[in-house]
């Protein structure tokens, strides 16, 4: 457990060491401004649903973009060499890392909170339940996405090829909901239910079901036992 | 202790490790000794628990690596031979990061801390970050955080690399020290660091042990015939092929005139020393000698030896 901690609190400290975070927190905090202003106050309404889809298209190249050194540039470094050989378990080195990109992409979800204040300011009627379902929502997709970078970083020394497959996946899951209208009727129900969006659009009316929770679980858990998978076999190379 | 039985390792079709066996004790200074590619790191590699064995075993006190690797992690600290490090820490936070991982927090850290810094000579440094520090102090930071946790077993591949000749003196006493109370493995393609350090040292080349022991006893098992050289004045050459004909344990290898000298280099038959038969023969035969010296095997010509017979 100590692990965890002094493995996280090391990737934390250097996504702070350096301008990758600042930027990344800086332009996720633009983007996603730029867009809620340019649709909330036409709409007339208040929720923030306009921030609510423009966030998974942000997380489609930011979370990629934040992931993708994190157990890429060991390999690349050779302090995986320096990692794997201190009495760390795989699974202590893989969960924190993830856990530090986790809590990036909280961070910048909280930023966005801004304009939370906004609504409760200039807004009349607010769903509450809706606004906490839905920052919810997006931060299990966020952690699915991290989860899917990890996996890419884990399978490469090369962190542009880590980014490459991260974005391919994580558009993959994105545009399976889009892309129902293509498939054979038989996989329609499938498809829904593997989409992203149909679990992100049922948490963000409001409703917290234990089958959303279970789906972005298991995603998580799949991606990050993938990652577990391939830094073992990197032993045995 | 360290027990390494049928240990092999592949690399795809590549045999990097081909059924080898060696144990250390407790306090020994064991050294791995072979030419660039023989195996020596890939085999340390495995000890360490960074690569899997394709087959065999290796025991650490008394733990298999297999089922018991992250116990055996914790008894030994490792000094990788590219010094992997990470270049945007401070030298402090390096320290504190991998001891954290190791379990030492708060006042053993602060005394572990200076433990290392003293033994690695890392006090003007400690708050520099890693990329600005010189190659030099890179190698003792890698090696202070191999030492943190004071750990029974140190394991340095290639150590030395990259130190000017007062560091390498400063850490080959300091290996010297530590082997007194630990075991330590070290593995180098410098011969005279590995003599100048080691208890004993192992031979490895394309994958397999050729020699396992002492300096002296391998320099006793492999030494084979010595030579003499011998510079004479006003003797011509056919003159000094007689030798042959009269000490029997001498041939003449080459001889060249130097000036107005002759320079000869006899080879000597099996072991014997036939120095004095040699100036015997000279004196009868009314040679002025300028110079005769002779030329034992050392661990450079073993090794050249031992590593190019198998190729």
């Amino acid at each position: 457990m100590n692990n965890f901690k002094t493995i996280y609190l090391r990737e934390i400290k250097s996504y702070f060491n350096t301008p990758m975070a600042y930027i990344f927190l800086v332009v996720f905090a633009l983007v996603n401004s730029y867009f809620f202003t340019l649709w909330f106050f036409p709409s007339n309404q208040s929720d923030m649903r306009s921030l609510f889809s423009i966030v998974p298209l942000a997380y489609l190249f930011f979370i990629p973009a934040i992931s993708m050194s994190l157990i890429a540039r060991e390999i690349n470094s050779g302090t995986i060499e320096l990692v794997s050989t201190l009495p760390i378990k795989d699974v202590e080195f893989v969960v924190g890392k993830y856990l530090s990109s986790v809590t990036l992409i909280a961070i910048g979800l909280g930023l966005t909170l801004v304009h939370f204040f906004t609504l409760v300011n200039v807004g009349s009627n607010i769903d509450y339940g809706a606004v906490f379902c839905g920052y919810l929502g997006l931060l299990l997709v966020g952690s699915v996405y991290c989860a899917i970078g990890v996996f890419a970083s884990s399978i490469s020394d090369n962190q542009v090829v880590a980014f490459i497959v991260s974005v391919f996946v994580v558009l993959a899951f994105f545009l399976m909901d889009k892309m129902l209208i293509f498939m054979p009727q038989g996989l329609v129900g499938i498809m829904e239910y593997i989409s992203i969006d149909y679990h992100l659009s049922n948490i963000s009316r409001g409703v917290i079901d234990t089958r959303n929770i279970i789906y972005f679980g298991s995603l998580i858990g799949f991606f990050i036992f993938l990652s577990l998978r391939t830094f073992d076999l990197r032993r045995w190379s | 202790m360290i027990e390494v039985k049928n240990l092999s390792k592949n690399y795809g079709d590549v045999a990097a490790v081909k059924s080898i066996n060696f144990s250390v004790k407790d306090r020994e200074i064991i050294g791995f000794l072979g030419p660039n590619g023989a195996g020596k790191s890939t085999t340390i590699k495995v000890i360490t628990g960074f690569l899997a064995p394709s087959a065999g075993d290796v025991i650490v006190n008394g733990m298999d690596i297999k089922t018991n690797q992250i116990e055996i992690q914790k008894e030994i600290g490792y000094l990788p031979e590219l010094n992997p490090l990470y270049t945007d820490m401070l030298v402090y936070d390096m320290l504190e990061y991998v001891a954290g991982v190791r379990g030492i927090h708060g006042r053993a850290f602060k005394d572990a801390f200076a433990r290392v810094i003293d033994q690695c000579g890392l006090s003007g440094v400690v708050h520099k970050r890693i990329d600005q520090c010189s190659k030099g102090y890179k190698q003792r930071i890698g090696l202070a955080c191999a030492m943190i946790h004071d750990p029974k077993i140190l394991i340095l591949d290639e150590p030395v690399t990259g130190l000017d000749p007062n560091q390498i003196v400063e850490i080959r006493s300091l290996i010297k020290e530590l082997g007194k109370k630990k075991l330590v493995l070290m593995s180098s393609h410098i011969l005279q660091e590995i003599e100048a350090t080691v208890d004993r040292i192992v031979i490895i080349n394309n994958g397999e042990i050729v020699a396992d022991g002492s300096n002296r006893s391998i320099l006793r098992k492999f030494s084979g015939a010595s030579s003499i050289e011998m510079e004479l004045l006003g003797v011509d050459k056919e003159e000094v092929k007689k030798i042959e004909e009269k000490i029997d344990s001498v041939k003449v290898s080459s001889v060249r005139k130097s000036g107005s000298s002759t320079m000869v280099s006899l080879s000597c038959k099996g072991k014997s020393d036939p120095r004095e038969d040699i100036f015997k023969y000279a004196v009868k035969s009314k040679w002025v000698v300028l110079g005769m010296s002779q030329k034992k095997s050392n661990l450079e010509t073993i090794f050249r030896k031992l590593t190019s017979e198998a190729k």
